[in-house]
């Protein structure tokens, strides 16, 4: 009867309390978040601090240190108005000089930051009044208003100190959900709430980030409950977490992937230029074979360069089905018949073989290298596969166009602008058209959506663009996976959504009675 | 005696100086750069971004100018800063040696205290049941990989028994502990790292001594002893394992250098911030200052090793006498 009647109160209300704890497979190297180009680095500085906007959980943007924004002179000028209620987590004020600030050093060129790139575009950054900014472009660029989801770092902490340098990387003041408490090396960060979150004080009391660099042991501590949450391998989402034990524990889930994986070709090669090669070649690979065999069925085909939750999306691209006959007229159109019956397509005395290269370390792309070998043997093309270490394959064979054919994947930026991917002006060494494609319409569309705020007129942009690149294969789109992972079923309050499942982390909370970690002083 | 120990150490110093160019010449040579790993597949890092970084770090220069810039530095102790995260490479480096250490002395102590008695008895009883049995366990333990090994144990000792933490070399709360908690709980996150790692060495320990064993008991003057009618514990611990021990002294001294080296498979499966790590991580992210530094540390390392271990071989062997002609 007592429990009865006390069993509201725990349904109810939200307590405060416990500790959430996190694997990482590598450490994080700054917590200068303008400096920091790694994922581990980028996850511990998100909950620190905070930029101009953020991605809800649709995918839009909303503001985060601002609280409203408006688009002027078509396009040229955008005006933030800052939220007044914000303090670091010193107790400083924040203000548009920390904005200012964050401007100045990102375009410092002394300052080792990889994120200049989108602020060289901005002409001028005028403070309109202590919490007004105006940011006025060289020419209207709307993937610049994304770019001000850059964590905007406080100057009053950091204007007498070398970023390169500062101490604060490894004590980084900011003004998000949680503040910094210790780094030890190698071993751990942990960050506790920060009480006077201007959304609202998180109900989780501590995040712990522990270094556990094998994939092996970090699953064995999911089995003794040492850490919260993991991401999953598609073999142990679907078998080895089929437990008693996990079903007791954990909860998992599968969400939309913001990337894919592809083929692509080196288009200067004559072998790729002609489209229905490239045509051909699509055909004759399964994407559900590979999706069933490598992913055990966790993705989708990907049909181009967005993923299907994005708005630039074109549901109307339908991946072709796989049919090898097809492949083999388009092939023979082009002129590709085996003419000696060796088995193996030839041209003018030229066989069709060509080396797929991809990078060391990553089990699933090298599988996936297998079966399109397989699959292009089938029609008669010669496919052999070469395996390189990261940084060599960049410097060595991307950067120096060194390659017939790679495999590779891409993450999908929330900010549907691929200029830099697609765009025939951005093919020098070093570049990331680094398959040398050139289309003059994607040019003109690719420029014509950066310029551009409308949303539905950039959405009508890239699903052209969508449907364009589907046509002409210049990479091989082969699948967008789904993000797998567990967490401990003691946390409440997570909703998925299209961007994912730690977008309201500050809502996350454990009831009192299954609190695990408690002393937090 | 001092003086040949000074004319060694002495010769350290052109040793270390070829040790520096050639694998200066190698790590820049070698394909890859540091600014190539984290950010280049980053659509938002343009091209000029990337040559202004490598500016920066003050890649842009011909090679033999960085070399004579890092060693001018070298000179004054300054190893530099490290590429990854600016911080101090003698700060990096230093804190991992205290883990590193423990681990490895405490493994050694454990290799030496059961791979002699180990490799004595089986030479003793040469041939026997019990010399066989060890025989195939200790090449067993030594054949089997340690990755697995240590994930068999931990699925033994952490999950099925429960008894021992999976990872890492402290509790989550330890800074709350007091001293006599976190003893054992030390205790506990280093037992399964300690042996794993031990299990290796124990085979090629306990093999040497029971070959030099095996040898020693084999000469002349145990005939004698025995011959002159000595008690057999006498004959075998007195003069047999005497003489036997004289390699193993070489083994110690070169087990020096190892003292703060590491094994990469090894500390990422206990997730330990060892050394060998370190070392790891600098060579794939291309870090030039932090590889050059422990490539220097290990070159010192192995020859005061040697230097070591040539010393204490005269000192327990009295016919060897270094002259210093």
């Amino acid at each position: 009867m007592v429990a009865f009647l006390f069993l509201p109160a725990f349904v109810f209300s939200q307590d405060y309390g416990d500790a959430f704890i996190e694997a990482s497979i590598a450490d994080a190297r700054t917590l200068v978040p303008i400096l920091a180009s790694d994922s581990a680095s980028s996850s511990v500085t998100g909950l620190i601090f905070n930029g101009l906007v953020k991605y809800d959980k649709d995918i839009n943007l909303v503001g985060d240190l601002a609280e409203s924004w408006e688009i002027e002179e078509e396009g040229l000028v955008i005006v933030f108005h800052l939220r007044k209620n914000v303090l670091w987590q010193d107790g400083h004020r924040f203000s548009a000089e920390d904005v200012e600030f964050t401007y100045r050093k990102l375009i410092d060129p002394n300052v080792r930051t990889p994120y200049s790139g989108d602020f060289e575009r901005v002409k001028s950054l005028e403070i309109l009044d202590d919490f007004t900014v105006k940011v006025t472009y060289k020419e209207p660029f709307s993937p610049g208003l994304s770019s001000w989801g850059m964590p905007i770092i406080p100057k009053h902490i950091f204007k007498n100190e070398d970023l390169n340098k500062t101490q604060y990387a490894r004590k980084p003041v900011g003004t998000g959900p949680y503040k910094f408490k210790v780094w030890k090396t190698q071993e751990k960060i942990e960050l506790e709430s920060y009480r006077d979150y201007f959304e609202k004080r998180p109900y989780i009391d501590r995040v712990v980030y522990r270094v556990i660099p094998d994939e092996a042991t970090i699953f064995l501590e999911l089995q003794t409950q040492g850490i919260d949450s993991s991401g999953l391998s598609p073999l142990q989402f679907s078998r080895q977490t089929e437990t008693p034990f996990f079903k007791q524990y954990y909860r998992k889930f599968r969400l939309p992937g913001f990337n894919y994986t592809y083929m692509g070709y080196n288009l200067g090669n004559p072998k790729f230029r002609d489209k229905r090669v490239r045509q051909a070649l699509n055909y004759a690979v399964d994407k559900d074979e590979i999706i069933k065999m490598v992913l055990l069925g966790y993705g989708q085909t990907a049909t181009g360069s967005y993923v299907p939750q994005s708005w630039a999306f074109n549901q109307q691209v339908k991946p072709v089905a796989f049919d090898k006959e097809k492949a083999k007229s388009l092939l023979a159109e082009a002129g590709w018949v085996d003419t000696d019956n060796d088995g193996w397509l030839d041209k003018d005395g030229m066989l069709f073989e060509f080396t797929l290269l991809t990078n060391q370390g990553n089990e699933e792309r090298a599988k996936v290298s297998q079966i399109i070998q397989r699959r292009l043997k089938e029609i008669g093309i010669r496919v052999k596969i070469k395996i390189v270490e990261w940084s060599v394959f960049l410097t060595e064979f991307i950067d120096k166009r060194n390659f017939e054919a790679i495999l590779l994947g891409w993450s999908v930026p929330r900010e549907p602008d691929n200029f830099d991917i697609w765009h025939s002006s951005k093919t020098k060494e070093g570049e990331f058209n680094f398959i040398g494609y050139k289309n003059e319409e994607v040019d003109r569309l690719l420029i014509e959506a950066r310029r551009s705020f409308d949303q539905d007129f950039r959405k009508t942009c890239y699903q052209r663009i969508h449907q364009i690149l589907y046509d002409e294969q210049p990479y091989m789109f082969l699948f967008v996976s789904e993000s797998l992972s567990a967490l401990h079923n003691r946390f409440r309050g997570i909703k998925p959504a299209a961007i994912g499942i730690g977008y309201n982390f500050i809502e996350w909370w454990v009831p009192k009675q299954e609190q695990k970690y408690r002393i937090a002083k | 005696m001092v003086s040949y120990i000074f004319r060694r150490l002495l010769g350290i110093i052109p040793l270390l100086l070829g040790i520096t160019i050639i694998s200066f010449a190698i790590i820049h040579l070698a394909p890859g750069k540091p600014t190539a790993v984290e950010q280049t597949m980053n659509p938002r890092v343009s091209p000029e971004v990337r040559l202004r970084l490598e500016k920066l770090y003050g890649l842009d220069k011909p090679l033999p100018a960085q070399y004579m810039n890092w060693l001018a530095r070298l000179v004054k102790f300054d190893f530099g800063r490290s590429f990854t995260d600016d911080r101090l490479v003698l700060q990096k480096i230093s804190e991992r040696i205290p883990l590193t250490l423990t681990i490895n002395i405490l493994s050694l102590i454990f290799i030496f205290l059961i791979g002699i008695p180990l490799g004595v008895k089986s030479a003793i009883k040469q041939g026997s049941l019990f010399d066989n049995i060890t025989t195939v366990f200790v090449f067993l333990l030594f054949a089997a990989p340690t990755f697995w090994l240590a994930l068999l144990f931990m699925q033994l000792f952490c999950i099925r028994l429960g008894w021992l933490p999976i990872s890492g070399i402290t509790s989550l709360d330890y800074e709350y502990f007091s001293w006599w908690q976190k003893i054992p709980d030390l205790a506990r996150h280093l037992f399964l790292p300690v042996l794993v790692s031990s299990i290796g060495g124990l085979a090629g320990i306990s093999r040497y001594m029971r070959s030099s064993m095996l040898e020693a008991l084999h000469q002349p003057y145990i005939y004698t002893a025995r011959a002159k009618g000595l008690p057999e514990a006498s004959v075998i611990y007195k003069h047999g394992l005497r003489n036997a021990i004289l390699p193993i002294v070489t083994i110690v001294g070169l087990s020096i250098p190892g003292l703060l080296g590491g094994s990469v498979i090894f500390e990422s499966i206990f997730a330990l911030p060892g050394i060998g790590r370190l070392f790891f991580e600098a060579v794939m992210s291309r870090d030039y200052p932090l590889i050059m530094a422990e490539i220097v540390l290990g070159g010192v390392l192995t020859m005061i090793g040697n230097l070591v271990a040539d010393i204490a071989y005269a000192y327990v062997d009295p016919r060897i006498k270094y002259k210093s002609s």
